[in-house]
């Protein structure tokens, strides 16, 4: 497939598996974000709404993906999401890129204690409500970047 | 003298014949004779044949000799991927349409123990995939290479990621293994592409496995072997279904099969969801799909399908006590010949094909599971709804020889008791009485018009009112 020259950057034809965890129906969110990764050279896996964390590990091994995106936004995120990095771990997935993003949690929480609860599970970056797909396609660049240079991910 | 066909089915236990009148396309006369694939396989044809003239007076210059075979064990077959509900499931799959019998499955890297296994097995042809396109290489690679080192003759059909698939295939090349590379099972995540490698394999059977058989000993006396017969009444069923141009099928359809060891189930049916807001999940289903449930067999496995029923229940349905049944299918898989000789017997052997039907039907068929979310309960739909199929057709021994079989077929049928079953709900009802499917599977390409003419007179409709 011919890339754009734009999409030149670190992480042009990085494979990416996306989707929305555990019994949540709220897809549209997920699709823009899948769109705007695509446009920005991404190969998009999309396993759509209502998958279970492992799905998006089968997904991964079947594919060679280069991270993982979750998305969750009814708030039951951190349940569906517990043990997703230890799911990768036991799949030999030990080091593949995890991002989450959404409605994580009920009510409203400190985003700072919301975002350490998910770095702590081991995912290496965590998004608020509201984020732009720029920022997101941006942060892949840099921990690509990053890993290009043999460090998990970028400091910023 | 109107032109005429000769197909011929070579079994495990015997070699069937039915000759056919192309023009009127009418069954001319049938004839068997014994298997004798292990020994001489002309012998048995030459039996059938001598067969076949006395039943019609004489043998006619047949324009089409075509056959397939199940003899020798069938086509068996190793299937090898990489996650086992993605391309472990699609290479399964792959090979289940072929017209394989399955006789090992693995994903993963193949290990030592696996790579024993397989070499315990020995199987006729192995199916290597994993990797989407683009996807995962290692893997494949490397069990290509493990393969290589084995001690296994057989040809390896390569159908997983295309970026690894010549390596793959070099390996073993480059051990002296036949290899084939066809296109990926799973070229993209969660699509399934299971042509390619069911057409490669198909040519593997008939380049070598049929010479590896000793099957070609006969080739003066056909023109072809095509297929094992389970792709013949696989591709009988597709041409009943779909009809030819000008000529419409029975539409969307499934047959059963009861044998003496497996039940098989094909359907050809896209099997999208019929009921309101169901949310299709899992791979997607291959229009044509054949399962084969190996514990579910009237002789050899008739103990495994009285412990997936229930001693209880195949107690009550016999109408025996416990311990009678117990005695009889001791007798029934110490003789898997044995032909039903009492009342007893025969009551036995329709309760023994009718759980195997409706068990195999289940598991054939799609389910339907409520799954509850904070916005309301949503049904997410595995597998294919056949509720709305228009023929369902009943083939194999005990259902188109017994009696009952129209009885026997209904417990395919969905069952208001278990809402979740996405079994066929009203279709109409056939009993393949002439066994006729895999002929017409075989003439599919050189007469595809007879061949639906002759399906379409020969299936023997049953009527669905009876209980």
């Amino acid at each position: 497939m011919p890339v754009e020259p734009e999409n030149n950057g670190p992480g042009r034809g990085r494979t990416l598996v996306t989707g929305v965890i555990g019994v949540d129906t709220h897809i549209v969110g997920n699709r823009i974000l899948g769109m705007a990764l695509e446009e920005a050279g991404f190969k998009v896996v999309a396993l759509g709404a209502l998958t279970p964390a492992e799905d998006f590990v089968k997904a991964a091994i079947e594919t060679a993906a280069d991270g993982i995106m979750v998305s969750s936004l009814y708030g039951q995120g951190e349940l569906d999401c517990r043990g997703f990095r230890a799911l990768c771990v036991e799949a030999g997935l030990d080091d593949i890129l995890l991002y989450v993003g959404g409605n994580l949690v009920v009510g409203k929480q400190d985003w700072v204690g919301v975002e350490k609860r998910f770095l702590d599970m081991g995912f290496d970056r965590a998004f608020p409500p509201g984020t732009r797909t720029a920022d997101v396609i941006a942060a892949l660049r840099r921990d690509f970047a990053a890993r290009a240079e043999g460090r998990q991910r970028a400091e910023t | 003298m109107t032109a005429a066909a000769l197909l011929i089915d070579f079994g495990s236990t015997f070699t069937k014949l039915r000759a056919v009148d192309l023009e009127a396309a009418h069954v001319i006369g049938s004839g068997q004779g014994p298997s004798t694939v292990t020994t001489d396989v002309t012998e048995g044809l030459h039996k059938a044949l001598g067969d076949l003239e006395r039943r019609i007076g004489w043998l006619p210059d047949f324009k089409h000799r075509l056959a397939c075979s199940s003899a020798a064990g069938g086509l068996r077959m190793v299937t090898v991927g990489l996650v086992p509900e993605l391309t472990a499931e699609a290479a399964r799959r792959a090979a289940l349409g072929a017209g394989a019998k399955l006789t090992g499955t693995f994903a993963y890297r193949l290990t030592e123990g696996d790579m024993h296994r397989i070499e315990g097995i020995g199987p006729d042809i192995i199916l290597l995939a994993g990797g989407t396109d683009g996807g995962n290489r290692e893997v494949i690679v490397e069990n290509a290479k493990r393969l290589a080192a084995s001690s296994l003759a057989c040809p390896v059909v390569v159908a997983g990621n295309r970026d690894a698939a010549d390596e793959a295939a070099s390996a073993l090349a480059r051990a002296g293994k036949p290899v084939t590379v066809t296109g990926n099972v799973m070229p993209e995540f969660g699509r399934l592409d299971v042509e390619p490698a069911r057409a490669a394999i198909r040519q593997v059977f008939i380049d070598r496995i049929v010479h590896a058989k000793g099957i070609d000993r006969a080739a003066a006396m056909f023109d072809a072997v095509l297929m094992p017969t389970p792709a013949a009444v696989l591709e009988g069923a597709r041409l009943l279904a779909d009809g030819v141009k000008g000529k419409p099928g029975l539409g969307p359809l499934v047959v059963v099969d009861v044998g003496g060891a497996t039940t098989d189930v094909h359907s050809v049916a896209e099997g999208a969801p019929t009921r309101e807001g169901v949310v299709p999940h899992g791979l997607p289903e291959p229009v044509v799909k054949r399962t084969v449930e190996g514990d579910l067999g009237m002789r050899i496995n008739a103990k495994t399908i009285t412990e997936a029923a229930g001693l209880d229940a195949i107690a009550a349905a016999a109408d025996l006590d416990q311990a009678h049944v117990r005695a009889l299918l001791d007798k029934l898989t110490a003789n898997v010949e044995r032909l039903p000789q009492s009342d007893d017997e025969r009551r036995l052997d329709r309760a023994l094909a009718e759980a195997a039907l409706r068990i195999a039907m289940t598991r054939h068929a799609g389910t339907i599971t409520i799954v509850q979310t904070v916005t309301g309960p949503i049904s997410i739909q595995t597998g294919k709804d056949l509720s709305d199929i228009k023929a369902l057709i009943g083939t194999g021994g005990v259902l188109a020889h017994g009696a009952g079989g129209a009885a026997m077929l209904k417990r395919c049928l969905a069952d208001p008791a278990e809402p979740h079953t996405l079994r066929p709900r009203a279709p109409d009802l056939y009993l393949d009485s002439d066994y006729l499917l895999f002929a017409c599977g075989l003439l599919k390409d050189k007469e595809p018009e007879a061949a639906l003419t002759l399906g379409l007179r020969h299936m023997h409709p049953v009527r669905n009112n009876v209980s």
